[in-house]
């Protein structure tokens, strides 16, 4: 669905996805949008468009070529139509198609016209005049209010193309939407399901069942930001610890602070600082006094937070730092996705500063994986950088609920007594120094950014002392238990994808059509990037060739070749856009053949 | 509960003091030492943070809860403390280059939030730590090792920047008034909400003698202007004008430090740029405002004791969901 950034494609393809989900079909949705506010109208920047890949059976990837097009207006057909499959049906709203949006939209004909459509399926749907029709005679209704509501229009056209429940979706409106608004909505998106079925323009219906080969459960769809929320909860919950969660607008992580911001139901505070440094050290403050500190970012707040995650490492106090990366150095392409921050959060502090890093693998796993930065963090005493991306954060799919009874368990462990003077930098078996907050009596202590003595605390300069504790930091991190790395397919299938973060679906969706096709290819994701499972490098080591594709031009390739001196070939792809599965299979072909 | 009686030595950390000999941080150490049993605060709900530069290594003396964060950042990381916690005295030791220069956007921040914290900070016009720069408060012409030439730069008026900040406590003291130094921590500590308090404090290496003008004793008793709230202001008139003015030729002005408005603790504050003359010295004001997530704090921690796994169950399940059986 595609269409003006005003246009409410995001909106339309949010519902059509939880009226999907709620049907029970396997799902993955893939938005994107200018990063323009509001670009030019009618102009091919600002088209906003909303991908949505459903089946029966087992979703993995939003898809790579679409089977059908909802172009609401010139431009929108423009940015998308080289996108489609060969033969893929277009809806287009044909009121949208004047000579002056053509023109705008950069075309020097109509494209309904002159034959660029030719091998494309196209229905001309007066969209904007149907719903104005369907909406006229309601009380307080203006012809804006009617213009607003084409959007589900063209709503109820795909969902009853694809049989979707209209319940869901009316039920959402009249939730959503009072008075006069509420009506013209309900009555577009009724007339647009009408249209569809009534209209011989339409002359197909497409079924797809319920997916029945699904984990029995209680469902929800959810994006990654919304998962990542709710993990961050659920940790604050278990732990019983207060979250204290501290950021500053950036796009793609802002969503994280609105969703969070909403919750002081489950006592979360939620602080907007004044920049990227104070968000990092407002969850620090918040950790030396026995919060579950949170900061998130993106990939320009992360320079910033840098130096505050360094003092973390130092103290050695819990803190989780959710990076949702986004595309290139500086501004970069802040609506656009990649996977570019993986050796600077691996290595990007001054000294030696090593922490755990995690990755997202898809928009449900953010909970679990959200869920464990925090374990991590507050087991070890240690800041957790996870790495997210605007692909995991944005894209959704169904998720099964978890019984909160279920999860693992989170001790904080707080140290309360002493025998004798409290030693801050003393350590137990994980090497994790003890978390004593102000206002335990006889427990008062300093730490600082300062080298710290062994077991005291007492700021040393000593050369041994520094060797030691550099040691034991290290030490600590790579001590961390992490579960090995499973291999999906055969173990001695003639290649091995390995992959990490949001790539998963791809890379799993492209060896499936590789091996469907007879290619022996094996995969594997890596959801802890430090420390690595401890079977890695053996298990890369049993492949003759292993293949790494990563939205970058090869981190994770880099980091792996200096590890285990293994031999691993990378595919870069930095286009802003997510590895496609069709990509992958072909890379994966050239390689067997 | 009566608090149990505190000493002075209660709130010495076993931590050597290592300043240069003669520094005005000793002095200040000794005062607030000396100051807090009065407060009936047990040491382990006292929080220190600070900065980087001679005044960060303050939270280390202090035998309360402490940290030495990174340049700058004291106020954030106190900013977070207090959201997790209401339960504490936090104060943050901060200089003229960690507040002003590269802190300089978490002062005004935790200052217009009205943060409860009490935040000190040692001017001495200089950078000591790193070894004799010039910093924001240092004056127009100064002389040091990264102004060979003299300074270049108007200094800022750290109290005309609090109260530009929207401060609702700001005042100014010196490091060896041993009676005025605490009167300031008392009117600040008994403060609810931010309070900034400016204390002049002598660098006798890189800046000795910046203050001798207030410190020395005969001239201190010419140039010191006492604030006290509801007393007329020696030395201070207000002229034909309308204007706040140093002399006699105009009305007695009398101190209100609780005026809402901050435009009469602002032109106090203008009164003098530069320590070398007549200056204010007190509690320039001191007024009420919402203190930032007060309200928040009763609510957010009901709602966490609440917080269940059946709440938790309830919130992920929560919007549309279905069962697969």
């Amino acid at each position: 669905m595609a269409g003006d950034s005003g246009d409410g494609m995001q909106l339309a393809g949010s519902r059509f996805t939880d009226a999907t989900a709620v049907f029970g079909n396997d799902l993955a949705t893939l938005p994107d949008f200018p990063a323009e506010i509001r670009a030019p109208a009618g102009t091919v920047a600002g088209v906003s468009a909303f991908q949505i890949h459903f089946a029966s059976r087992d979703i993995l990837t939003p898809g790579d070529a679409p089977d059908v097009l909802v172009a609401m207006n010139p431009a929108a057909l423009k940015a998308n139509v080289a996108l489609l499959r060969r033969g893929a049906t277009i809806l287009v709203n044909e009121d949208a198609f004047s000579v002056r949006a053509i023109q705008k939209a950069g075309y020097q004909q109509s494209p309904l016209e002159d034959g660029t459509l030719d091998g494309f399926t196209v229905k001309r749907v007066p969209m904007s005049s149907l719903t104005t029709r369907a909406v006229e005679g309601l009380d307080g209704v203006s012809s804006r209010d009617a213009q607003k509501a084409k959007n589900l229009f063209a709503l109820g056209v795909l969902s009853w193309l694809y049989d979707r429940p209209t319940d869901v979706t009316e039920r959402w409106i009249r939730g959503r939407f009072k008075g006069p608004v509420g009506a013209a909505n309900l009555a577009a998106f009724r007339a647009g399901w009408s249209f569809g079925e009534t209209s011989e323009l339409i002359d197909v219906q497409v079924k797809v069942d319920p997916n029945t080969d699904v984990a029995p459960g209680t469902y929800r769809n959810v994006n990654g930001t919304e998962a990542t929320a709710l993990g961050l909860i659920a940790a604050s919950v278990k732990s019983g610890l207060p979250l204290v969660f501290g950021a500053y607008p950036i796009t793609p992580a802002s969503d994280l602070l609105h969703a969070l911001a909403r919750r002081h139901d489950m006592g979360v505070r939620t602080i907007q600082a004044e920049d990227e440094i104070a968000a990092a050290s407002m969850a620090v403050g918040a950790a030396f006094g026995g919060a579950l500190g949170v900061t998130c970012t993106s990939g320009p707040g992360l320079d910033l937070k840098t130096e505050t995650i360094g003092l973390a490492v130092m103290l050695e106090l819990p803190l989780v730092v959710i990076d949702v990366q986004r595309a290139g150095p500086s501004t970069g392409m802040p609506t656009k996705t990649e996977q570019s921050d993986l050796l600077q959060a691996l290595y990007g502090r001054h000294g030696e500063s090593p922490l755990p890093v995690l990755a997202a693998s898809s928009p449900g796993q953010c909970f679990e994986a959200v869920y464990e930065a925090a374990r991590i963090a507050i087991t070890y005493r240690t800041p957790v950088i996870l790495l997210s991306d605007l692909f995991v954060a944005n894209s959704s799919e169904p998720w099964r609920i978890p019984d909160a009874a279920s999860l693992p368990p989170i001790d904080p462990r707080l140290r309360t007594t002493t025998s004798g003077p409290f030693l801050p930098y003393t350590r137990d078996d994980n090497l994790a120094r003890p978390w004593a907050v102000p206002g335990t009596p006889g427990l008062a202590h300093r730490i600082g950014g300062l080298e710290k003595a062994d077991r005291t605390g007492a700021i040393s300069y000593d050369g041994k002392n520094h060797a030691r504790m550099t040691k034991l930091r290290g030490d600590k991190v790579d001590g961390i238990e992490v579960p090995d790395l499973e291999i999906h397919g055969e173990a001695d299938a003639d290649l091995l994808v390995l992959g990490w973060g949001s790539s998963y679906g791809t890379i799993r969706a492209g060896a499936r059509r590789v091996r469907e096709g007879g290619g022996r290819v094996a995969t594997a994701h890596l959801r802890h990037l430090r420390p690595m499972p401890a079977n890695t490098g053996a298990l890369l080591r049993t492949f003759e060739r292993v293949l790494v594709p990563e939205m970058n031009s090869g981190q994770l390739a880099h980091e792996l070749r200096a590890r285990y001196l293994v031999n691993v070939e990378s595919y870069g792809k930095v286009e802003g856009q997510p590895l496609l599965p069709s990509e992958l299979e072909q890379e994966i072909w050239q390689r067997l053949s | 509960m009566a608090a149990p009686e505190l000493t002075k030595a209660d709130f010495q950390s076993d931590q050597e003091t290592r300043w240069c000999p003669g520094c005005g941080d000793y002095a200040v150490l000794a005062a607030v030492q000396a100051f807090f049993p009065e407060l009936g605060i047990p040491p382990e709900r006292i929080m220190f943070v600070s900065g980087i530069g001679c005044a960060g290594r303050f939270a280390y003396y202090m035998d309360t809860y402490g940290m030495h964060g990174i340049h700058g950042r004291g106020p954030a990381l106190a900013t977070g403390l207090a959201a997790a916690r209401d339960d504490l005295s936090i104060w943050v030791v901060t200089g003229d280059g960690d507040a002003l220069s590269i802190g300089g956007n978490h002062l005004i921040h935790a200052l217009r939030r009205n943060v409860p914290v009490k935040i000190l900070l040692f001017n001495n016009q200089i950078y000591g730590l790193t070894k004799g720069q010039a910093s924001p408060t240092s004056e127009r012409g100064k002389v040091t090792k990264s102004t060979p030439f003299g300074s270049i730069d108007a200094p800022f008026n750290p109290l005309s920047l609090a109260l530009g900040a929207e401060a609702t406590f700001v005042a100014r003291t010196i490091d060896t008034d041993k009676q005025h130094l605490p009167a300031v921590l008392r009117a600040a500590a008994a403060h609810d909400g931010a309070a900034f308090v400016e204390i002049y404090q002598n660098c006798p290496v890189f800046n000795d003698g910046a203050f001798d003008a207030l410190r020395d004793k005969r001239r201190g008793a010419i140039n010191r202007i006492y604030l006290e709230h509801g007393a007329p202001i020696r030395g201070v008139v207000r002229a034909a004008d309308g204007t706040l003015r140093l002399g006699d030729d105009g009305e007695p002005v009398v101190h209100d430090a609780h005026r809402e408005d901050p435009s009469f603790a602002f032109a106090l504050s203008r009164l003098s740029s530069t320590p070398d003359g007549p200056t204010p010295i007190g509690v320039f004001r001191d007024v009420q405002r919402a203190v930032s997530g007060r309200d928040l704090f009763a609510e957010l921690q009901a709602a966490r004791a609440g917080a269940t796994d059946a709440s938790l169950d309830a919130l992920m399940r929560s919007g549309d969901t279905w069962t697969v059986s």
